[in-house]
């Protein structure tokens, strides 16, 4: 507890804005997807903090459910790249626009 | 400089630079391991932060199971010309620069000039007593039954879903 909270907290910044370049920038589906995880995890790391320096449980449940959809997230959007991948026979994004007006 | 800090500094270190180095591989397995790497440090500050059920958690739930799924998708889709995904418009990476710089700007001010209320002196007792998973356990099954109860249906779901979605061909 002798470290600042700030330090952990621009860590945790600096994952989720890597995840945003990362989400804008790639065009392989599932380095955007991981991408995705990433900035989940970041917030995860906030609620953790708080929780540790409040000395309150409550984030921590909290991050528990976090992971619990992260992982139902997971496996719905791989079948769903799996899918893509079947009709499409790409991961590219920028040639998945069959929902693209 | 404590064993604390030096700790922090080095979780830290190899938190930031494998999420920099995952965004930037060509190679999406090469990728899906810096994430790895990038959760089991991940892990690590959790375990500073006392919170041990939640870094066991980490390294199983996601560093297990969830990069696993991942890494079992890259290798199944054969990652063809690899490099035409990466040529990305010009225009569009240096767009994607700036917002994520503005947004860092943004977070940042509000770290340092919000003030976050850590209360000076945190309680490392309750800090320690609040990561155990006795404390844990007691919540999630007395006040955030429901809730759990509702992630299980979740995860049911997205069980059959996943598999109604990758069994066949639309069509």
């Amino acid at each position: 507890m002798t470290i600042p909270i700030e330090y952990y907290l621009i860590l945790s910044a600096f994952m989720f804005v890597v995840g945003i370049a990362g989400v804008l920038t790639r065009r392989n589906a599932i380095i955007v997807f991981m991408s995705v995880e990433l900035m989940l995890n970041s917030a995860n790391l906030t609620f953790i903090t708080f929780s540790s320096y409040l000395g309150d449980t409550v984030g921590q449940l909290f991050v528990f459910f976090v992971m619990t959809v992260a992982a139902a997230e997971a496996a719905v959007g791989l079948a769903i790249i799996i899918a893509l991948f079947r009709n499409k026979l790409t991961v590219n994004i920028d040639e998945i626009n069959i929902l693209k007006w | 400089m404590s064993l604390d800090l030096v700790l922090f500094v080095i979780f830290a270190l190899i938190a930031a630079v494998s999420a920099v180095l995952m965004i930037t591989r060509v190679n999406p397995v090469i990728s899906a391991l810096f994430l790895i790497l990038n959760f089991a440090s991940l892990a690590g500050l959790y375990l500073l932060l006392n919170a041990q059920f939640i870094a066991v958690a980490q390294v199983i739930v996601y560093a297990g199971a969830i990069m696993v799924l991942f890494l079992f998708v890259i290798m199944l889709l054969k990652p063809e010309h690899e490099k035409k995904l990466l040529a990305v418009n010009k225009n569009i990476k240096i767009f994607a620069y700036i917002v994520a710089a503005l947004v860092f700007l943004q977070l940042v001010y509000m770290i340092f000039l919000g003030k976050p209320n850590t209360g000076e002196n945190a309680q490392v007792a309750a800090s320690i007593n609040a990561g155990t998973i006795e404390a844990i356990g007691y919540k999630l099954y007395s006040n955030y039954v429901l809730p759990f109860e509702a992630a299980g249906y979740l995860l049911l779901a997205a069980t059959i879903g996943a598999l109604v979605l990758a069994k066949k061909k639309f069509e």
